[in-house]
C-alpha cells in the first residue's frame, strides 16, 4: 500500500483492544474541537475511519482496551513498532480494569459460563473467528513500552483534548490532578 | 503529667504535648501527612505505612501515627525518598487485591482512589496478583467484598473500641491475611454483630458497603466518630 505524502500534520491513530468503546465515545465527545485539531493532525487509522491495515508510520497512537486475546497481543506489538508516542487511554489500557475481572478465575471459567452454561440451545465453544483468550488480561504497558498514561473510565473529552493539544504541540501533558483510576 | 515540647517539622518550629503523635502535631499545624489506616477517633496501629517520616539523625523511617513527639527532634514529612516509598506503598495496595475502580460502589468516594492521585500514580508497574478473594453478602444490611480490602483494620478497631462488640478481627498471615467476623463465619450468622454499621462508615474503600448501593453510590460518613469519642471522654 502506498503511504500518503508526508506533510506537516501529525499522524494520529487510535486502536480498540479489549474495552467497551467508551474511550472512543469520549474521544468523539470532543465534538467541534475535533475539527480544530484536524488543522494539526490527520487521523490515519482508527475504528472510526475506513482503513484496514495499520500504517507504517504513525506519530501518536491512542490505545483503548486491555490486552486480553492473542489478537490484541499481535495488534499492540504491531502498533508499537510503527508508533512514535504510544498513549494508554483509559483504565482498561492502563490497569486491565473490567476485562481483568476474570483474572482470578481464568479464561476457561469464562468460556464455560458464556458458551456452555448460558447457551442451552446450542452449547459449543467457538474454535474459529473468535481469537483465543490469553491466560491473564494485562494492561498495555505489561507487554509493550507505553509513553503516556491517561487513566479514567473513561477519561473525559476535556482530558483527551488537553492530551492531544499538548502532544501535538510537542509537549508531554501533566495529568496529575486532572484524571485518575475510575472517575 | 504531660509537658509541652518544641520540635521542628519540615524546618518549621512547632510545639505539642509529649503524649501527642507526630501526626497529631503535624495536623494541628496544618502540615499534611498522607494516611490510610488512621481515622480520627480511633487508636492508631501503623498498618499502612503511608505516614512514614524521616527523623534527623536516624536512617530508620518512623510512622508518624504511632511515634510520639519529643523535645528538639527534627522531622521531615516530604522528601523525594518518602514520595517514592509512598507511591510504592499505594501501588502495592492496588496490586495486592482486586481494585476495579470503575465498577466499585465507592468509585468517586474512595480513599485509596484519592490517595493514588495524591501520591501521583497514573499506572502501576508491579505485577497484579489477581488473588481469589471471597465476598460475604450474608448480612441483611451490609456486604463485605474482600477484593477491595486493604487491611487497614479500621473496621476491627471501630467495632472493638467504639461499638464494643469486637465482631471483626484479622486472620492469616502475609498475603493470606483477611478480615473475618466472629470465628471466621458468615457475617449474617454473627452473634456479636449489632448491625450498627460503624465498620461500613469507617472503611476507606468499597470493601464494606450498604446493600442496595450501585456503582459510585456508596459515600461514607466518618464525622460521627470524633464527635462520639469526644462526648464519651467528657462524660468520664
Amino acid at each position: 500500500m502506498t503511504e500518503t505524502i508526508p506533510n506537516t500534520k501529525k499522524r494520529l491513530a487510535t486502536i480498540w483492544l479489549d474495552g467497551c468503546s467508551g474511550c472512543h465515545m469520549s474521544f468523539l465527545d470532543l465534538d467541534e474541537r475535533l475539527l480544530e485539531l484536524t488543522s494539526q493532525m490527520e487521523l490515519v487509522y482508527s475504528p472510526l475511519v475506513d482503513r484496514k491495515d495499520f500504517p507504517d508510520h504513525v506519530d501518536v497512537t491512542l490505545v483503548e482496551g486491555s490486552v486480553s486475546s492473542e489478537e490484541d497481543l499481535h495488534k499492540i506489538k504491531l502498533v508499537r513498532e510503527h508508533t512514535g508516542l504510544l498513549v494508554s487511554l483509559g483504565d482498561c489500557a492502563v490497569t486491565g480494569n473490567v476485562p481483568s475481572l476474570r483474572n482470578p478465575i481464568g479464561p476457561e471459567a469464562v468460556i464455560q459460563r458464556v458458551y456452555l452454561e448460558n447457551n442451552l440451545l446450542n452449547p459449543q465453544v467457538p474454535n474459529q473467528v473468535i481469537p483465543k483468550l490469553l491466560p491473564l488480561v494485562r494492561p498495555v504497558h505489561a507487554v509493550v513500552k507505553v509513553d503516556l498514561y491517561v487513566p479514567g473510565c473513561p477519561p473525559s473529552a476535556d482530558v483527551i483534548y488537553y492530551v492531544l493539544s499538548e502532544v501535538l504541540a510537542g509537549r508531554m501533558p501533566d495529568l496529575s490532578g486532572l484524571t485518575r483510576f475510575g472517575k | 503529667m504531660t509537658t509541652v515540647v518544641t520540635l521542628k517539622i519540615n524546618g518549621q518550629d512547632v510545639s505539642g504535648r509529649d503524649d501527642e503523635t507526630i501526626l497529631q502535631v503535624a495536623h494541628d499545624h496544618n502540615l499534611f501527612i498522607p494516611t490510610m489506616c488512621h481515622l480520627d477517633g480511633l487508636g492508631d496501629v501503623g498498618a499502612c505505612r503511608l505516614c512514614l517520616v524521616e527523623l534527623k539523625g536516624s536512617h530508620k523511617l518512623l510512622p508518624a501515627c504511632t511515634t510520639l513527639v519529643s523535645e528538639g527532634v527534627e522531622i521531615q514529612t516530604n522528601s523525594a525518598r518518602l514520595a517514592e516509598y509512598r507511591k510504592m506503598i499505594v501501588e502495592m495496595l492496588f496490586v495486592e487485591g482486586n481494585h476495579i475502580c470503575s465498577v466499585c460502589v465507592s468509585n468517586g468516594h474512595c480513599e485509596l482512589q484519592d490517595m493514588s492521585q495524591t501520591v501521583g500514580i497514573d499506572h502501576i508497574d508491579l505485577e497484579y496478583r489477581n488473588p481469589k478473594r471471597d465476598v460475604d453478602a450474608s448480612h441483611d444490611l451490609f456486604t463485605l467484598d474482600r477484593n477491595r480490602c486493604i487491611l487497614c483494620t479500621r473496621c476491627v478497631r471501630v467495632c472493638d473500641e467504639v461499638e464494643g462488640a469486637h465482631t471483626w478481627d484479622v486472620m492469616g498471615r502475609g498475603v493470606f491475611s483477611q478480615v473475618i467476623t466472629d470465628m471466621n463465619q458468615p457475617w449474617g450468622t454473627s452473634d456479636t454483630c449489632t448491625s450498627c454499621g460503624k465498620c461500613v462508615q469507617a472503611c476507606p474503600t468499597g470493601a464494606l458497603f450498604e446493600k442496595g448501593k450501585a456503582v459510585g453510590e456508596m459515600s461514607k460518613r466518618k464525622d460521627f466518630l470524633p464527635y462520639l469519642v469526644t462526648m464519651r471522654e467528657r462524660r468520664k
